[in-house]
């Protein structure tokens, strides 16, 4: 069964038509990958589904977005939604407090209170990250002194430490190095598990290795979608084809 | 180690021309404490601290009360009301809105009067109209109007390079607007609102054209915030302008200057405490 269902999305920034009326279904506990060249409006898709497009001014949308057949827009309080869609940013963003106090900032926004419990989420947060040992003994310690890779699984850890079920992900590798990326990549592999995962990339090796659908943007429309594997060997758009042979991009 | 400036004559005359704008800069601060402070040390005497002021004592404890009280009660007034408009400017409204722009332009032009209409502004409404005499109350309320365009001016500043990143992390993570602003927002900008606060303090401390017409100079501890009082630096001027007590006036410029930098640094420890 499908976990988020677009249909019929268009989507204005102003009088710019950013994006003419998509339909997608994002399956659950897979990870979904947006690939395309810039300013095709992958990135403006996966911000619309925990409504971060509401922040901008002039940002109008139409058609409908479902999360488990509700409607996100119509039917859902944004702060709910984003507790049920949790987002991890293309450049890392810790808030500048301690590494502990960046975790729990989101169970206590959603009223958990009590210490041992807060403890007890900012573990299994962090060991779910793949950070927990890198950062046991600095807890106390500003989270701007971690590595850019660090940061970025800590902002993981971070997302999760709300108990999403769906974790957005706007190409998250992209500021780091090959061997944080890698990481990530394990990571995200790892969390599908528990998650459904949905993820930007620029990247075509990486949607290549880690995603089970993909989806090829290209101009504000999706031109392909269909399974990672099916996509990658066997395209059916021309464009497409193109595109992931590196023929523009 | 090669050095450019010892290659090329352009970048040595540079060089020289740096030190000697620096040596300038600091040499005149430098000379400007020292003077006050050598002219000013010897002076200092017990009773120059007496509680209560006399014509022999010209005690300066009264003023330096005053000053203290009279530069909190101004903050009191002025930082919710700065802070709040910047976090409105910043926070909430539409940033191509016309509303914006005034408020922004009536700021800067506040900012640019100067003091003694101020003083002639706080002497006819709140003297006068309000009836509030020369009091504590009306100058406290003169400065605040004087200090707020710079608080709300440098907590816009302090606001506006929170980066967005923050924000948008913090609602991703489903917190709300007020839960942003005062949790995420306010205690990342809490150094440029504190820099702002040591201006005003500076201002406040400092002034003494907008205090004489609605202070007053009585120099003694104010029973109630509707007494007359004399700060510091009134006190400074009083003296001066009688001509009678230079001794007595170098030894206040040097408590001043004291009470200025405590100030600053007490401030600075607030916000570092607050900031965590």
């Amino acid at each position: 069964m499908s976990k988020i269902s677009i249909q019929d999305m268009e989507l204005y920034y102003g009088d710019f038509q950013a994006i003419k009326g998509i339909s997608m279904e994002i399956p659950e506990n897979k990870i979904t990958a947006f690939i395309g060249p810039s300013g095709c409006g992958k990135s403006t898709v996966i911000k619309s589904l925990n409504r971060m497009n509401d922040l901008v001014e002039g940002c109008r949308i139409t058609g409908n977005i479902l999360l488990d057949g509700v409607d996100i827009y119509k039917e859902m309080d944004p702060i709910v939604l984003r507790k049920r869609v949790g987002m991890v940013f293309q450049k890392p963003n810790p808030f500048p407090m301690s590494v502990y106090d960046n975790i729990a900032f989101g169970p206590r926004t959603h009223g958990v209170k009590n210490k041992a419990q807060l403890d007890e989420i900012v573990e299994r947060s962090l060991r779910q990250a793949a950070i927990w040992d890198e950062v046991k003994d600095r807890l106390k310690k500003s989270a701007l002194g971690l590595s850019g890779g660090q940061q970025q699984r800590l902002c993981i850890a971070r997302a999760m430490a709300v108990e999403p079920e769906v974790l957005l992900m706007d190409e998250p590798t992209s500021a780091l190095d090959p061997i944080s990326t890698n990481k990530i990549e394990e990571l995200a592999s790892d969390l599908k598990k528990d998650f459904t995962i949905v993820m930007v990339t620029h990247n075509m090796q990486q949607a290549a290795r880690i995603s089970d659908k993909t989806a090829f943007f290209l101009l504000g429309d999706v031109i392909e979608y269909n399974d990672t594997d099916e996509l990658f060997s066997n395209p059916q758009d021309k464009r497409t084809e193109d595109y992931i042979t590196g023929r523009f991009g | 180690m090669i050095k450019t400036k010892d290659r090329h004559p352009m970048s040595m005359f540079l060089n020289i021309c740096m030190k000697i704008a620096i040596i300038f800069t600091v040499g005149i601060l430098a000379f400007l404490i020292g003077y006050i402070l050598i002219m000013g040390i010897p002076n200092i005497s017990p009773e120059l601290f007496a509680w209560e002021f006399t014509t022999d004592n010209q005690s300066m404890m009264p003023a330096i009360i005053n000053t203290l009280i009279m530069t909190l009660l101004t903050l009191v007034i002025a930082l919710p009301f700065g802070i709040g408009a910047a976090i409105y400017l910043v926070e909430y409204a539409r940033q191509s809105s016309p509303i914006v722009k005034i408020v922004r332009i009536t700021a800067e032009t506040l900012s640019g009067v100067p003091s003694i209409v101020f003083g002639l502004f706080g002497f006819l409404m709140f003297g006068i109209a309000f009836g509030w005499n020369y009091s504590l109350m009306s100058g406290a309320m003169t400065l605040a109007i004087m200090v707020l365009p710079v608080i709300m001016r440098t907590t816009e500043e302090a606001l506006l390079g929170v980066p967005d990143s923050y924000r948008e992390a913090s609602f991703g993570l489903g917190a709300g607007k007020l839960r942003t602003i005062f949790r995420i927002t306010l205690p990342s900008a809490m150094p440029g609102i504190i820099a702002g606060v040591i201006l005003s303090i500076g201002r406040i401390v400092g002034e003494t054209a907008a205090l004489l017409f609605t202070a007053g100079t009585v120099a003694s501890i104010p029973s109630s915030v509707f007494d007359s009082t004399r700060t510091l630096a009134v006190h400074l001027y009083a003296l001066l302008n009688e001509g009678l007590y230079m001794e007595q006036a170098y030894a206040t410029a040097v408590v001043l200057m004291v009470v200025v930098i405590l100030i600053n640094w007490l401030s600075n420890r607030i916000a570092k405490k607050l900031a965590k």
